[in-house]
């Protein structure tokens, strides 16, 4: 399991996720805290490619062995990419939460919504610490 | 007991392949004594109390009149006319009520030992290995129990369990439990929580109470039939006389991803016809494994079923028991 983390530059939801936004696209993830909440988790099911996905709605599922948990998204738009390795590897959510345990890009349909998300320090300071 | 140390998975692991130690003390205990005692227990418990042998243990069922499942439980012979239950923490007050309450017409006395005994269960390939550096005297073979100083303390030490590994499970003074906790842990055994208990316990298909056992279920339904020795005439013997089952309950393996859990409703040919009562991510197979009651026609392994799992329609085969079988 990864370090406790939070990158500078992502956009972070009350929920526990993150969106790294480029121009019109953004990826999503979940946050460390999100991943250490949940433990060592075994399934993640994605949404489909070309599906809707609207700001602090779930959009998929992540199980550990003993629950399952909602993932929320941050910004609203349409799924273009799912994170296809974590099908078989979806441990990676735990190991790298903000690289190669991304979960999608989404084309977004309102960019503006990016000022109601809270920037790292906003969100740290909602962790508590 | 928390639900996990380290990790369900990991505790899983060591479990499989060296050796966990369980706090199980929320386990509850009665002790029944007196001349009566044998044909008091005869009297409530579904299996034959006579075949218990001296340092025996057994596996049955507390029914009510009508078959319902009060508790699973483990009885432990610890002399002529003494024996000890251990009870489910959940159900342990409702089955001393019970025990109390039928054993006027028995020269018999009925005690709460709950507070006696604190309970800690050292399971896998290397459980007894562990315990032979610890232990003055025997340890017991399987469903056997033997009396032993481990770690210096006084225990009960019995050869049961519920991993599907060898290794025991002690009963142990309160006191004491500390001593024998730091010793086994100390030396190779891995603290072992209630979620990898659970996943365990799954992977073998041992019955959890609460989720795949209820009042509203009947032992042969269950699939406990061969606890249930129906000539004892146990309190329930006369409701499953002759009973033929609509429902069995079933061990399952997804054949696609997805998890299954507890409440999910499993689909005959397309149709609700069940509900999952107990489901996990196996670790050692990993894939989605559960157990859920289907009609009787569903019950053959290898029947194809659909378990949904919030609103998506999971693939999934009746498989034979145990789900995890050790290599060879």
């Amino acid at each position: 399991m990864a370090d406790e983390s939070y990158p500078e530059g992502l956009l972070y939801h009350p929920e526990h996720d993150w969106a790294k936004v480029d121009g019109e696209t953004a990826t999503f993830g979940v946050t460390w805290y999100a991943q250490d909440q949940l433990g060592e988790v075994v399934f993640f099911d994605p949404p489909d490619v070309g599906s809707q996905v609207s700001a602090g709605a779930a959009y998929a599922e992540v199980e550990s062995v003993k629950a399952v948990s909602d993932v929320f998204a941050p910004m609203s738009g349409e799924v273009t990419e799912v994170n296809e390795a974590l099908k078989d590897t979806p441990e990676k959510i735990n190991d790298d939460p903000y690289g190669e345990g991304w979960m999608v890009r989404v084309r977004l349909s309102d960019p503006s919504e990016a000022d109601s998300l809270m920037d790292v320090n906003a969100y740290k300071e909602s962790l508590g610490s | 007991m928390p639900v996990q140390y380290e990790g369900i998975r990991q505790e899983h692991v060591a479990v499989r392949t060296r050796a966990g130690l369980f706090d199980v003390s929320h386990m509850g205990e009665i002790e029944t004594s007196g001349p009566g005692a044998e044909a008091f227990l005869q009297h409530l418990l579904s299996n034959d109390v006579t075949r218990i042998a001296a340092d025996g243990a057994q596996y049955s069922v507390l029914c009510r009149e009508d078959g319902g499942v009060l508790d699973d439980l483990f009885t432990y012979r610890l002399g002529e006319d003494r024996f000890l239950t251990v009870t489910n923490a959940a159900n342990h007050e409702r089955d001393h009520d019970w025990f109390a309450r039928h054993a006027g017409e028995f020269d018999v006395s009925v005690k709460d030992a709950a507070g006696d005994y604190a309970m800690l269960a050292l399971q896998g390939p290397e459980a007894r290995a562990i315990l032979a550096r610890h232990i003055e005297g025997e340890a017991p073979g399987r469903m056997r129990t033997s009396r032993a100083r481990v770690a210096g303390v006084d225990c009960l030490v019995c050869g049961t369990g519920y991993t599907g590994e060898d290794g025991v499970e002690l009963l142990i003074p309160p006191d004491g439990a500390v001593a024998v906790w730091d010793a086994l842990t100390g030396d190779g055994a891995d603290p072992v929580g209630l979620g990898a208990r659970d996943t365990l316990r799954l992977e073998v298909c041992f019955h959890l109470y609460g989720n795949d056992l209820s009042e509203d279920r009947n032992p042969i339904e269950a699939g406990l039939g061969w606890v249930c020795k129906l000539d004892t005439n146990f309190i329930g013997a006369e409701a499953l006389r002759g009973y033929e089952p609509a429902d069995a309950l079933v061990p399952f393996a997804f054949t696609e991803q997805g998890i299954p859990r507890q409440g999910n409703p499993i689909l005959v040919d397309g149709s609700p016809a069940g509900e999952v009562t107990s489901g996990t991510m196996s670790p050692c197979l990993e894939i989605g494994i559960g157990m859920g009651y289907v009609p009787v026609t569903a019950r053959e392994p290898g029947t194809k079923i659909e378990v949904d799992v919030r609103g998506k329609l999971r693939p999934a085969e009746v498989r034979e028991r145990p789900l995890y079988r050790k290599e060879q």
